[in-house]
């Protein structure tokens, strides 16, 4: 019994994935697990597993090439099995035949070479000629901004319908479906500000030979676009911003550094910290807005803004206020390195009530971020600077951060946002608190 | 032929007359017939404006073929319940005639077949008069009578003519389901202005529902949405809204919900209603009783791929008669007409669920 091997949905927020690399051969043996392709995601490169046994018989698209959630991309089968009605046309044409033979074809005269990454989607398993598809499904192919050509669909004759669609855009998440907090609408990598402050290795590496250079989206890329669009668009966003005198915080690392490496806390460690703490005294700021309800959370998964090379993802510590200083410092260390390898999974990366995005360490001394729906509020965080202060009749200097509080107002009012940045002073200022 | 065809009219009356007592008088929100829902409307048209008047074969003291105008002619007299020979083209022109002089003339015919003989009166007087006088003339008038097959009473006298008519400019074509619109149904018709065939149901006259006393209209030109629900909308009139509510019990065992859209006028028809319904379905079925080439779900197909396209999972299918004269044979004859089971059928392939 042959087996398609298809695009996953390997997050939650998946819609097309790219083949990176195919880690089998036509004609090597798979079992039920082995990794047989590597697939870029939205957020991360995933490993595509096989779903059965046999040896992998026909690759159905190339290496670099981008296929819709749900595509067959690839065919198990027993060694002698027939396979063509799997792979239609394609059956005899593995796609280890066609390599793209770009630099070759492309004209030599050609300003702007068309970047080897811009792949069409293709199902090399659907029949050739028109792609059967309802009105209705090309229609949402195009408002999702599917790609419907990449679809095998379930209506007579391989005809693409609402269902296909839905299922290609929807695609469930694999890891996290246990989780409570997976749930919600996915939350993935966050919307803020310092977006523009992480300069990609794509655009060092940039060569531009005219007067222009066209870059195709990441996958990544794309989520951003659309996320931030969809934050900044409908959201009612208010912005509250506080001075936290830092002296204490700092005075407390500098204790912590001295009593050995596994104390070895950051600055940021000790806001998430305290954030947690806050957020469990104003749940009314641990929130999410899910159109006709709000959903509150009472355990504090705190979002962290972490910069890539490739773009912005949010990786989660989850139930922050439970954890201490040393274990919230060992997570963000080995989730942030994780999100610059692009090995995140999905798990670790939703299920976020509440963001913070601290773009201090780049001199920013404040700035306002982008609220990562659903959630109802993040924190921006500046850089700590030392500044005079009038204390007791003259100036003494003083360790001192702006934080902005960006809030949705469907969720979050005023004064209760205020509130919250209140006890957040309170604790940073006096971090001997967190302990109560 | 036209000896068969009074043989034929004979002998249904004769069925007819055999028929059970019914309701004499309706009271408020009674449960009464079909049948008895039309007598009411005509009773209290004729009471509202001495300028109505019934005309037809055996409509006066026989109390109609189908009983529909009983208690009309000892209430109301012979002058306004009106018994005319078997001359459909003659009392169809008369009627036309009253019209223009002013009166409110309702025109019965014993079945909507036996009007075929009239139909230049229907057509080409009654349809295009207010046109042609430069809108001297309006027609006022009604045409009524049973529609569409009942059992086994062979090809020339099993036959809804629904698109025959509403492809007339001029005529306005209603075609009411339930007891409750064909009372407001027809006197909204009484009321018109213009000249308005009205299609009762052969096999409906005895199917109850709720009337109320009232005097009330059911407006001409608004489809109702007789039952709601979310995966396909079923677009149908006439006796077929039975069919399309018995599929849609019948589906819902399955979780599937369907949209009934009873049109209720087939001329001017519901764009609004069918559209708003297939909008939110994207999918639809068109169930009807009359043939498939140039029928009514030909008409309603076209305004759905029209303002829907974007809107359609599905092609829209159609349940219909099947293309043929119907049998006489009780087998053969089941198997034509569009049925449950067929509508079912074309359910579960838009849906694509076989």
């Amino acid at each position: 019994m042959a087996t398609k091997v298809m695009m996953e949905a390997l997050s939650p927020t998946m819609e097309e994935g790219r083949l990176v690399k195919w880690v089998k051969n036509v004609g090597d043996a798979v079992k039920t697990g082995d990794t047989i392709g590597e697939v870029e995601t939205d957020k991360a490169i995933m490993e595509l597993v096989a779903r059965g046994d046999g040896v992998l018989r026909a690759q159905l698209i190339t290496e670099g090439t981008t296929a819709a959630v749900g595509a067959v991309i690839g065919v198990i089968a027993a060694a002698d099995e027939d396979i063509a009605s799997l792979t239609g046309a394609a059956a005899s044409a593995p796609a280890a035949e066609a390599p793209p033979a770009a630099p070759a074809a492309a004209p030599a005269a050609a300003p702007v070479a068309a970047p080897a990454a811009a792949p069409v989607a293709v199902d090399a398993a659907a029949p050739s000629g028109p792609v059967r598809s309802s009105p209705l499904a090309r229609r949402m192919a195009a408002e999702k901004g599917v790609n419907i050509g990449a679809i095998h669909g379930s209506g007579p004759g391989g005809r693409v319908i609402r269902r296909d669609i839905e299922g290609a855009a929807a695609a469930a998440p694999v890891g996290t479906a246990a989780t409570p907090a997976a749930a919600a609408p996915a939350v993935a990598p966050v919307a803020t500000a310092s977006s523009k402050a992480a300069p990609t290795a794509v655009a060092t590496a940039m060569q531009i030979d005219g007067e222009f250079k066209d870059v195709a989206l990441t996958q990544m890329r794309k989520t951003i676009a659309r996320r931030l669009s969809e934050s900044i668009g409908p959201v009612p966003t208010f912005y509250l911003t506080s001075e936290i005198d830092m002296t204490k915080v700092g005075q407390l690392r500098e204790q912590m550094v001295a009593n050995g490496d596994q104390y070895k806390v950051s600055v940021n460690d000790i806001i998430i910290k305290a954030v947690a703490i806050a957020l469990t005294r104003h749940p009314e700021c641990n929130a999410h807005w899910m159109t006709d309800h709000i959903r509150y959370f009472s355990a504090a998964h705190v979002g962290m803004a972490v910069a890539t090379d490739d773009g912005l993802i949010v990786p989660v510590i989850r139930d922050a206020q439970l954890k201490g200083l040393g274990q919230i410092g060992k997570e963000a260390r080995e989730l942030a390195k994780k999100a610059r390898e692009r090995k995140l999974q999905p798990a670790e990366f939703t299920g976020g009530t509440f963001s913070v995005s601290n773009l201090g360490m780049f001199g920013i001394d404040q700035f306002t971020a982008i609220i990562n729906p659903p959630e109802a509020a993040i924190l921006a965080v500046g850089a700590t600077e030392t500044k005079p202060v009038w204390e007791n009749g003259q100036f003494v200097p003083r360790q001192r951060m702006r934080v902005t509080l960006s809030c949705d107002h469907r969720v979050i009012d005023g004064a209760v946002g205020a509130k919250f940045l209140q006890t957040l002073r309170g604790l940073l200022e006096a971090p001997m608190m967190m302990l109560f | 032929m036209l000896s068969r065809a009074r043989s034929c009219r004979s002998r249904r009356s004769w069925k007819t007359s055999s028929s059970k007592p019914r309701a004499e008088s309706p009271t408020t929100m009674a449960v009464i017939t079909y049948r008895d829902a039309l007598n009411m409307a005509l009773r209290e048209e004729m009471h509202r404006d001495d300028r109505v008047f019934l005309m037809g074969e055996e409509v006066a003291v026989y109390q109609g073929a189908y009983k529909v105008s009983k208690g009309l002619l000892q209430e109301f007299g012979e002058m306004r319940v009106v018994d005319t020979p078997i001359t459909e083209l003659g009392f169809a022109g008369v009627g036309v005639g009253a019209a223009m002089a002013g009166l409110r003339p309702i025109i019965e015919f014993m079945t909507w077949n036996f009007a075929l003989l009239a139909l230049d009166q229907v057509v080409n007087a009654a349809a295009k008069m207010l046109y042609m006088s430069g809108g001297q003339f309006p027609m006022p008038m009604v045409f009524r009578g049973p529609n569409g097959a009942a059992l086994q009473l062979g090809a020339q006298h099993s036959q809804a003519w629904e698109s025959w008519l509403a492809h007339i400019p001029g005529l306005k074509v209603v075609a009411p389901a339930t007891p409750y619109d064909a009372k407001g149904l027809l006197k909204a018709a009484i009321r018109d202005d213009n000249p308005v065939c009205f299609l009762e149901g052969e096999m409906l006259y005895n199917t109850k529902g709720e009337v109320p006393d009232d005097d009330y209209i059911v407006p001409i030109g608004k489809a109702e949405l007789k039952r709601e629900g979310e995966h396909v909308t079923l677009v149908s009139h006439g006796k077929m809204v039975l069919v399309a509510l018995q599929a849609a019990d019948q589906m819902a065992k399955e979780g599937i919900t369907c949209d009934v859209v009873d049109l209720r006028t087939i001329r001017p028809m519901d764009v609004d209603a069918i559209t708003a319904s297939v909008k939110k379905t994207s999918r639809c079925v068109v169930v009807e009783e009359g043939w498939e080439v140039c029928g009514v779900g030909a008409q309603v197909v076209d305004y759905v791929q029209r303002h829907c396209f974007d809107y359609l999972d599905a092609p829209v299918l159609r349940v219909h008669q099947a293309d043929a004269p119907m049998p006489y044979t009780k087998s053969l004859e089941k198997a034509a007409k569009p049925d449950l089971p067929k509508t079912i059928a074309a359910i579960r392939q838009v849906l694509y669920l076989d």
